[in-house]
């Protein structure tokens, strides 16, 4: 393997497991803010607890996101160094603002929240969660800034040999960005409200009477289901920006290898990229793919063979990966409508509950699909028709990048592995007090 | 004058950096010499127990800021310095690591394990960190493209090595102090005991470091076409000097504090030295990276420092709302009480 698939690996194993923390921290922060309002303006202890249990697992899994975040940081310069010379001017101004804005808000109030149980007083607490809450959701939005400018690169001039900031607000307004922020973190809350059913269905499976995690399930569920249609809702819109600003990336999306009007969906298709064409096409909806991409059943699909070869992403990952998030949304959504259906029940059906505990790493899945459809689908540009991927690599030995790559894969493992025991240990424990 | 305002900026966010997080992994490279039970070992964990995680996106900013504002820098920096680099990375992970998990199954046997791996990836980084910032200062061989002509064994050089003692014996002086400042009865007396051993030996290696610069480096021309700026290393003798005045007359807050001046004195005194340059080539001058070559465009540049003039004061002001917020002396029937301590 040469220098650029080593260093993309290394950089697709630092980015997802960092996003394994990631939309935890960003749904069950508000999640948390919610109770400890409740509990601010009830004054019942239960709130209290609630917050406190569901706060005990927040930091767990946060300490491994930040660790993990600045790594990601770093690795622009370590291993895309060509990259980060050529967009610095306006990329890098993303990243230093995200800090500036978000991290020390995040991490200054989570330690006050953390530490400050008995030292401060019950509004300045409720205020540290609501500011933990707000910060790692700014924080979201300045990356995905960051990153809408690599797929669809706005408001700049190429000056100096690099790409210089020509308009910050122009870059600041990416619609790309936008749409994909609301996905990303409506996501990320339903990942949160997924994680408090299915920890609460395990002990519900145990003691249905137990009050406890009764209410945490009467909260959850709603909050859910709410989410399940926002994610939906904002990946439809979505679907329409990637169709007018990637048109290359839609068509691997939906394996669409010919141009064509009133182009059809196919529930059940699988592609043969060797021959450039689909081996099996059935359950087709006429004119559905035409309007999901345009809100127009007429309209004209762009198919792959009419990009240049060179500039076609891999189709393969891009399709199976959009897919089986599809089918994962399908399934969210079943599960977060029966939830929210008998959330008031008195005894909860059985396999509902067996299906929400072992669904808890299915919304993680889902994420993880869909960033490998927005990134794998972006190549072979690092920056969407700007810089190729292949340009934008370090020069660094490619023994370097083995050897990082390795060690990448052998700590995060350990350290992941020992998170979710920890994880499950503390969330198995119940709340105490 | 936006790159050089950037320069100084840069400077800052980088001494900020040592000052702040400097402590905590002060702390963690003497949790083996300084704490003797349990209770002790709490204590020097829960000093920087609230603290460390916004000290480390101090590090965050100053990669980020360099990034924006200099990118060519931090391209060349960055994967020039990748294997030592990697290593800071994997310490600092595992530090955290070890802060979170160390009490949260109930074994000594698990307990001792983290103890170990906190002392390890608290001493680490502060060395890797000498020596990346030594062979800065130093100068390190990249060609006209800005790349990297040496290994990882090019930085352990002599001055490099040098760099990294320093830090070490710098930032577990600068924790003693915080630790004393945090704790009360025996393991106070230790921890004052500790910088007033440490302090000696940081002046000789001050020494040390100031002749091998004359040596090995050019950071003195500045100082002699200027000599105004001699006011720096001025700051950096009497940061030093009032550590020790401060702690014989047992004001330890001030004590810290003048040790924190003295970091960034220290830090200035690299930084200022080696204006412009910020990646000097040790093959050409010519093909060094500075501040003016590396610089972002004008309008990038504007904005930042925008950006900058806000949020920077008002972080400030939170963080040391919240440092105050966790002033209080740590006792170690507290925090075995405390379900929230580390």
């Amino acid at each position: 393997m040469d220098v650029v698939m080593l260093s993309r690996l290394q950089f697709a194993v630092a980015v997802f497991f960092h996003f394994i923390f990631v939309p935890l921290t960003l749904g069950l922060s508000i999640l948390l803010a919610y109770m400890e309002t409740r509990y601010v303006m009830t004054g019942d202890e239960m709130w209290k607890k609630q917050t406190k249990f569901w706060g005990k697992l927040f930091i767990i899994n946060f300490t491994l996101g930040v660790v993990t975040g600045i790594t990601l940081e770093f690795q622009f310069g370590t291993n895309w160094s060509r990259y980060s010379e050529y967009v610095g001017d306006i990329f890098g101004s993303l990243l230093a603002i995200e800090a500036t804005v978000a991290f020390f808000l995040e991490s200054t109030f989570l330690a006050v929240w953390h530490f400050g149980w008995n030292r401060v007083g019950k509004k300045t607490h409720l205020f540290a969660i609501w500011m933990v809450a707000i910060a790692g959701n700014i924080s979201a939005l300045w990356i995905i800034i960051a990153n809408g400018w690599m797929q669809n690169p706005v408001g700049y001039v190429l000056r100096n040999g690099r790409a210089e900031l020509d308009n910050f607000l122009t870059v600041v307004q990416n619609p790309y960005a936008w749409g994909i922020y609301a996905h990303t973190v409506s996501s990320a809350w339903m990942l949160g409200g997924f994680f408090v059913l299915g920890v609460s269905a395990w002990h519900l499976l145990r003691n249905a009477d137990n009050v406890f995690f009764r209410r945490s399930f009467r909260m959850a569920a709603p909050f859910t289901l709410v989410m399940v249609a926002l994610v939906a809702l904002a990946g439809h819109h979505q679907g329409g920006t990637v169709a007018q600003l990637q048109p290359a990336k839609l068509a691997a999306m939906e394996a669409q290898w010919e141009t064509e009007k009133n182009a059809p969906f196919h529930m059940l298709l699988i592609p043969d990229v060797a021959n450039e064409t689909n081996s099996v096409q059935a359950l087709s909806v006429p004119g559905l793919m035409s309007w999901i991409a345009y809100g127009d059943v007429n309209a004209e699909v762009k198919g792959l063979k009419d990009f240049p070869k060179e500039d076609r992403p891999p189709v393969a990952p891009t399709f199976w990966s959009f897919r089986i998030m599809l089918a994962l949304g399908g399934l969210f959504a079943l599960l977060a409508l029966v939830s929210f259906v008998v959330r008031n029940a008195s005894v909860k059906p059985s396999r509902l509950l067996k299906a929400l505990v072992w669904c808890i790493p299915l919304p993680y899945v889902a994420i993880m699909l869909g960033w490998a459809v927005a990134e794998i689908g972006r190549q072979p540009w690092i920056v969407y028709n700007l810089m190729r991927t292949t340009d934008a690599v370090s020069p660094v030995p490619e023994s370097n990048v083995l050897i990082s790559l390795v060690a990448f894969i052998v700590v995060y493992s350990a350290l992941g592995a020992l998170d979710i025991l920890l994880l499950c240990k503390y969330a198995r424990k119940g709340p105490q007090e | 004058m936006l790159e050089t305002t950037w320069f100084i900026l840069w400077g800052l966010l980088w001494a900020v950096y040592f000052i702040l997080d400097g402590f905590d992994l002060g702390l963690g490279s003497l949790l083996p010499f300084i704490a003797k039970n349990e209770g002790e070992r709490r204590i020097v964990y829960n000093a920087a127990g609230p603290f460390w995680d916004g000290n480390e996106v101090w590090l965050i900013t100053a990669g980020g800021v360099t990034f924006a504002a200099f990118p060519k820098a931090y391209a060349v920096m960055f994967s020039a310095l990748y294997a030592p680099l990697l290593i800071l990375l994997f310490a600092l992970i595992f530090r955290a690591v070890s802060f979170e998990f160390r009490n949260k199954v109930d074994s000594n046997a698990w307990r001792s394990l983290w103890d170990g791996v906190h002392f390890i990836t608290n001493f680490l980084p502060a060395l890797l960190l000498g020596v990346a910032f030594a062979n800065l200062f130093m100068g390190i061989p990249i060609d006209a493209q800005g790349v990297y002509q040496g290994t990882l064994f090019t930085l352990l050089n002599p001055y490099g090595l040098a760099g990294g003692v320093f830090f070490v014996v710098i930032f577990a002086m600068h924790g003693a102090l915080w630790l004393a400042f945090k704790s009360e009865g025996a393991l106070q007396t230790r921890a004052i005991g500790t910088a007033l051993i440490l302090w000696p030996v940081v002046l000789l290696l001050l020494l040390a470091f100031l002749g091998l610069s004359a040596f090995y480096t050019q950071l003195f021309a500045n100082y002699v076409a200027n000599p105004a700026l001699f006011i720096i290393p001025v700051i950096v003798v009497l940061g030093l000097a009032g550590v020790r005045a401060f702690l014989t007359s047992g004001k330890i807050l001030l004590a810290w504090c003048s040790s924190a001046v003295f970091l960034l004195g220290v830090t200035f005194f690299g930084v200022i030295g080696m204006f412009p340059g910020m990646i000097m080539s040790s093959l050409n001058p010519e093909w060094s990276v500075t501040a003016f070559n590396a610089a972002s465009s004008p309008l990038t540049l504007k904005i930042m420092l925008g950006v900058a003039l806000v949020m920077v004061p008002i972080v400030l002001v939170y963080q040391f709302w919240m440092y105050r917020l966790f002033s209080h002396t740590l006792k170690a029937e507290d925090i075995k009480n405390d379900s929230h301590a580390y």
